[in-house]
């Protein structure tokens, strides 16, 4: 394939959505980034514990990618999970319950915020071991080949994942098999405090399936709508039965690594920069009044919505009960 | 009422810190995630957002402060439509901080030890009186990929030259032909991603096989055996359960040297989400491997090189499983008990016939699976011997015979008329050369020696 690190051009030259699907993406980034900055409140109080890493600022990556998915298809992702969760239609307050470490949460508390998983959701993991998520989302790609379901694997890493040896073990076997999966780097520009010119000898990551003839192309990750036209490309490419597909969204993360990172390796101005003239909720709301397909009210009513929704789930996260002491010995091996 | 804004935590241990800057005064309206204040741990300076929107009505805290507890009320926020007058006595309000929950009481029951052993009374095995064929142990493993694969279309086979070259050492000998290369999958050599790959097919509810070409190379793969196939269904509450095999040589094979020579069964034995197995004889491998594939969690199944040539008579009957869990009385003997696995358990029957003509009548018993350990034939055992010698050709610290000798000390410690005395591989990698090589492994002789330690004999 010669396709191997084409760029993508800006706009593109698909018709814009209509109003009903704008929203849509407007209240589920909005969930994920209202969602996030509760769960850092927890976190400061004490209710979360260990690491706890927010998509704060990432939210037009797994919103856009997630629109062209269907139900038969797998996601699977790092320890920065919570928006991919949510963007899979798992309930805000089961992901929050298990911030808390209780009875509610997605794991029964027995996993947290890197580890959650929904069957139901077809939502994989949460996986804690960077990388490790890749190999594994190929063999749900193989899973999905083996059984000829028609679905697809959406395997996200991020630019630091993206440096571990298994990925490129994974690459190769999934491009040599022509097995049905996409992969999204996450490019927030950090793998924890190093940036990508630190850590990469070729900073171009859409590049890295080149050996093994995955195409792949750069999106700014920043536009849902650019960040769907290109997944919408890929996965079509995929279901043609054409093998992987690599796509690096360029993004940014305004918080830090984790909630316990300062984050002194990038200056306050470039977050702020950010911030202030990429933000994707922002971007979307303000295109929408630009063009008059909404008006302030609607996204009031909206914002009103997702708090609520969040509200509530900050406090299912409290009332649920801590697991019961027995689940201490339940779920290490399945009872034959 | 006001929103209450509390000093956060902004890491595991941080109990207190200093209110190093209020960026917002007394007045200013406040969105969703700006920036409010600046305070110091012991490690870092980090930004506090506001979680809620609104005015910042009153800062209780002036900058400057050093010591403030995590939780304390540090400023209160005006929502829409509220003026200052809702300020008062909200800051006499308590700190409404959800304090974390309580350590959850001791367990009532606690359970003694860490390892969950099949505690009821086993029968032993009886003796199979029914038609038997001789086959080796390599036929006993490729028999039963085969009748697993023909019985469950979601079992396929995965590894380095399992496929085309008809398996590194001929174990998978056939199985292209008969399944296809759909299910026959010769692999890359790449053991990190296969395993990772074949684990995920399995958390989608496939039943992959996969073959090691030896033990060592899995080395490459232990993230994704541990990390990934067993913790995941106790990480997910239950969900993701993992229905895989991984399968291959373990243990010294002859004349390879110490990268290709080590034996892993304790490594894997310490984890909790493995079930660990390790056959012997062709009876053993058939068995147990069908049992193994059938198994709805992650198996380690460690084979011997050795063996893979040896034949043996074995049941000769359609399916033919063993249970998992359950160790085997190759020799019964009242004198003293031997414990070993694998290819250990044809040198310990050696050593018994040593023992034999010194009038020491030994009791064999092959361990077949290593987790979950089968105790309670072991503890009876030795409530008749009242001694006990463990075999294996791995290395002694935090081996399987140091976890016996815990199991010897919990539950038959008034049974024991000697302490229990572990024969194993040296202590050193495994050299080369023929001499060194068999200086290294546990000989019929020295398990000989070691039988007749524990029962005050001179040897």
């Amino acid at each position: 394939m010669a396709t191997a690190g084409r760029k993508t051009t800006a706009g593109g030259g698909n018709k814009r959505p209509d109003v009903e699907t704008l929203l849509k993406y407007y209240r589920e980034m909005l969930l994920i980034r209202r969602f996030e900055e509760r769960a850092g409140q927890l976190y400061g109080m004490g209710l979360i514990g260990g690491f706890c890493h927010l998509y704060i600022g990432q939210e037009a990556v797994v919103t856009g990618v997630q629109a062209v998915l269907t139900e038969k298809d797998s996601v699977i992702t790092s320890y920065r999970d919570h928006g991919h969760m949510l963007a899979c239609g798992m309930e805000a307050n089961g992901v929050m319950a298990e911030l808390t470490g209780r009875r509610g949460g997605y794991s029964k508390g027995k996993g947290g915020s890197m580890h959650m998983f929904s069957r139901e959701k077809r939502f994989f993991g949460g996986h804690g071991i960077v990388g490790a998520q890749v190999p594994l989302g190929t063999g749900l790609a193989f899973a999905h080949k083996y059984k000829e379901d028609g679905g697809i694997s959406v395997t996200y890493t991020g630019d630091g994942a993206i440096n571990q040896g298994q990925v490129y073990e994974a690459f190769n076997m999934a491009s040599l098999w022509e097995l049905p999966v996409l992969y999204i780097i996450e490019n927030n520009q950090y793998a924890m405090g190093t940036a990508v010119a630190r850590a990469s000898a070729n900073t171009q990551l859409c590049n890295r399936g080149a050996s093994y003839d995955i195409p792949g192309e750069e999106v700014d990750g920043m536009d849902v709508l650019k960040v769907k036209e290109a997944a919408a490309k890929a996965v079509a490419h995929i279901r043609a039965g054409k093998g992987p597909y690599i796509l690096e969204m360029k993004t940014y993360r305004y918080r830090g690594h984790s909630m316990s990172d300062p984050a002194k390796y990038r200056t306050k101005e470039e977050v702020n920069k950010m911030k202030a003239e990429r933000d994707p909720i922002d971007h979307l709301r303000l295109s929408m009044l630009d063009l008059g397909e909404a008006e302030e009210q609607t996204f009031k009513d909206i914002d009103k919505e997702i708090k609520d929704i969040v509200s509530k789930s900050a406090e299912f996260s409290q009332s649920s009960p801590e697991p019961d002491p027995s689940e201490l010995y339940t779920d290490i091996l399945v009872d034959v | 009422m006001p929103i209450q804004v509390l000093m956060p935590a902004l890491s595991p241990t941080m109990t207190e810190g200093t209110l190093a800057k209020w960026v917002k005064t007394e007045g200013d309206n406040v969105a969703a995630g700006d920036v409010i204040a600046e305070i110091e741990t012991d490690k870092a300076t980090m930004e506090v957002e506001a979680v809620d929107e609104g005015t910042l009505g009153k800062i209780l805290v002036p900058e400057g402060t050093e010591n403030v507890a995590v939780n304390s009320l540090i400023a209160l926020l005006l929502e829409e439509g509220e003026d200052a007058s809702a300020l008062e006595g909200a800051d006499q309000a308590a700190t409404a901080a959800p304090a974390a929950p309580e350590s959850p009481a001791a367990l009532e029951t606690a359970p003694a030890a860490v390892v969950n052993h099949p505690s009821d009374d086993p029968a032993p095995e009886p003796e199979w009186t029914g038609p038997t064929r001789r086959v080796t142990v390599r036929e006993a493993l490729r028999d039963a990929m085969a009748e697993e694969m023909r019985r469950n279309q979601d079992v396929f086979l995965m590894g380095e030259e399992v496929a085309e070259y008809q398996g590194a050492y001929k174990v998978s000998q056939g199985l292209l032909d008969e399944f296809g290369a759909k299910r026959v999958i010769d692999t890359p050599i790449t053991e990190h991603g296969f395993a990772g790959l074949a684990v995920g097919a399995a958390f989608d509810k496939l039943s992959p096989i996969v073959e090691f070409m030896t033990w060592n190379f899995a080395m490459q793969a232990v993230d994704h055996i541990l990390n990934s196939a067993a913790k995941t269904l106790y990480m997910s509450g239950g969900q993701m359960g993992c229905p895989i095999t991984f399968r291959g040589p373990n243990g010294a094979a002859a004349r390879v040297a110490a990268q290709h020579s080590q034996c892993y069964a304790s490594w894997y034995a310490h984890c909790p989400g493995l079930k660990v197995i390790a056959p012997w004889n062709a009876s053993d491998a058939k068995g147990l491997l069908k049992a193994a594939i059938r198994d709805p969690n992650p198996i380690i199944f460690l084979e011997n090189e050795v063996m893979y040539g040896q034949s043996f008579d074995i049941p000769d009957i359609d399916d033919w499983v063993l249970p998992i869990g359950r160790a085997k009385i190759e020799r019964p003997g009242k004198d003293v008990t031997i414990t070993a696995f694998s290819r250990m358990v044809g040198t310990a029957l050696e050593a018994a016939d040593l023992l034999a003509a010194e009038g020491i009548d030994a009791e064999v018993i092959n361990l077949r699976t290593l987790r979950p350990l089968d105790t309670a034939t072991i503890v009876k055992s030795v409530q008749k011997t009242n001694r006990i010698v463990s075999v294996e050709e791995g290395w002694p610290f935090a081996g399987i015979g140091s976890e016996l000798a815990a199991v010897m000390m919990e539950d038959a410690f008034d049974w024991l008329d000697a302490p229990l005395v572990r024969v194993c591989g040296e202590d050193v990698p495994m050299p080369y050369a023929a001499n060194l090589e068999a200086l290294a492994l546990p000989s019929p002789e020295r398990i000989a020696a070691a039988a007749k330690q524990v029962s005050y004999r001179a040897s």
